[in-house]
């Protein structure tokens, strides 16, 4: 049984094909991947997340009982801020990635991955009780993003949206309605998060729309954090890998002295010599690289890795992927081959993002 | 959704397409449909053999990649391949665009003219097409 959308029929009349996905019935296109991806990449997208799980955890010890069971030093996480952050088992293995917003008066947000969205919120009902409860039926979350996303929203909330920094989170009215506001993503681009309650989503879904927001699935949204080298929990971050090896260092914090979940591991990985990195692989030949394809050394060589992400690059026009390499390999220049179906094409590490917004060059 | 399927082309289960170049010609051209099309999605790239290569009907001879996917192209009748799309190699959304004329993918010439009777017009073709 798939969880519909709050706004299915508003996607369907927007002519969505939907796709199965961690349990919901999502939008994987309307007008086709490409043309929403470049839509994202020059003007404005908007994205119904609503299936990344939502739940608060509200008392004067949330920040505490969260910092237990994750890997980011939030007591210093100062209001209308949000960041990045882990669960971690006792390996130190990764067993989801999620934000943590923190909000006025000791509430705290956190999203989950769809996929994990049970075994999350019971880790959040063992540290933090009846304090932690869910909304994800109760709210809708949209993304709005690209490099005019900030003015569509500027134009619906107000000007004051345009001095909020990278990760800033405020609740703002709009339409006699509150808005939970972030700026964040996971494009690559500039833009934010919205996470609005069920009943005046419809409403708010149609101004951005209007408002010139193309409205974009999940298979745009795949191809966007690839390019923007984005790990996807479940393929290029799983409960086996830990967040040294996937470039996620930033998100953990050893130096406060706090005690996590998968802290003592964590302080080993990160002392000694990694092994494997995951590395970033650019097809310099014609053809489409996907996850599970095998990676070899050049000239027909060992197999090495498996693609864990992969795909063509709509910016680049060129197949891109990730997988975990031998730190020997995984420098940048390393000329290796994927084998695409029997046919050796071959890739080159590449640094990452793939594709950076022009902002930033 | 109602998908354009010309009457003056055959086509195979497979959602490929073919048409005669003149009432006795010996050579084809092929493309996959409309609804083909829409069902891969964005055509990226397309893998097709060099020019000369004997393709067998029913047998699989090229790959088309999707934003999302990747598909055989199967060769509708049995003959030699006398060239593919160049302007695809550039420009592969012309199979989505214009899959019945810029989108076209290769030439074969026919090793069996019988062949065709064994594919399918339009009218049958469109029996195949699943409605949403």
């Amino acid at each position: 049984m798939l969880t519909s959308l709050a706004l299915r029929e508003r996607h369907l009349a927007l002519g969505a094909r939907f796709a199965p996905f961690a349990g919901w019935e999502m939008p994987l296109q309307y007008q086709g991947i490409v043309a929403e991806h470049l839509a994202v990449r020059e003007r404005v997208g908007v994205f119904d997340v609503s299936h990344l799980a939502r739940a608060w955890v509200e008392s004067p010890r949330a920040a505490e009982q969260l910092r237990s069971v994750t890997t980011f030093d939030i007591l210093s996480l100062p209001e209308g801020k949000a960041h990045y952050s882990l669960y971690c088992n006792d390996e130190g293995g990764i067993e989801d990635d999620i934000f943590i917003y923190h909000l006025p008066e000791d509430r705290w947000l956190v999203i989950h991955n769809a996929a994990h969205a049970e075994a999350d919120f019971e880790r959040l009902r063992m540290v933090a009780g009846d304090a932690a409860s869910e909304v994800t039926q109760e709210t809708v979350m949209l993304a709005v993003q690209g490099p005019e996303a900030m003015v569509l929203l500027g134009r619906l909330f107000g000007p004051a949206i345009a001095a909020l920094e990278p990760r800033d989170c405020v609740e703002l009215d709009w339409r006699e309605t509150s808005v939970l506001f972030a700026r964040t993503g996971y494009t690559g681009e500039d833009g934010g998060e919205c996470i609005v309650e069920a009943g005046s989503a419809g409403e708010l879904w149609d101004a951005f729309v209007s408002g010139g927001a193309t409205p974009c699935g999940l298979g745009a949204r795949d191809t966007l954090r690839l390019e923007a080298a984005l790990p996807l929990h479940g393929n290029d971050i799983d409960p086996t890998t830990h967040p040294y090896e996937a470039g996620l260092g930033f998100a953990v914090s050893l130096d406060d002295g706090a005690s996590f979940i998968g802290r003592d591991a964590l302080v080993e990985a990160k002392a000694r010599p990694r092994t494997r990195r995951l590395a970033h692989l650019a097809a310099r030949g014609r053809g489409v690289i996907r996850a599970g394809y095998d990676v070899r050394e050049a000239g027909g060589g060992e197999v090495v890795a498996q693609l864990t992400s992969g795909g063509h690059s709509p910016s680049l026009r060129l197949g891109i992927g990730l997988a975990y390499l031998p730190v020997e390999l995984a420098k940048r220049g390393t000329m290796l081959e994927v084998d695409v179906r029997g046919r050796a094409l071959p890739v080159e590490v590449v640094r990452r993002p793939f594709y950076r917004t022009p902002k930033d060059s | 959704m109602e998908y354009q399927t010309p009457e003056n082309l055959l086509y195979t289960a497979d959602h490929e397409w073919l048409r005669r170049e003149g009432d006795d010609s010996d050579e084809v051209t092929v493309g996959i449909t409309e609804f083909a099309q829409e069902q891969l999605g964005d055509v990226v790239y397309l893998e097709l053999p060099a020019d000369g290569t004997a393709l067998s009907a029913g047998e699989p001879f090229g790959e088309i990649e999707s934003a999302k996917t990747v598909a055989e192209l199967f060769a509708p009748v049995s003959g030699e391949l006398i060239g593919s799309n160049g302007e695809l190699e550039d420009r592969p959304e012309l199979v989505n665009e214009s899959p019945y004329d810029e989108g076209w993918i290769v030439r074969v010439r026919l090793s069996d003219a019988s062949e065709l009777d064994g594919l399918l017009d339009a009218d049958a073709y469109r029996e195949l097409i699943p409605e949403d």
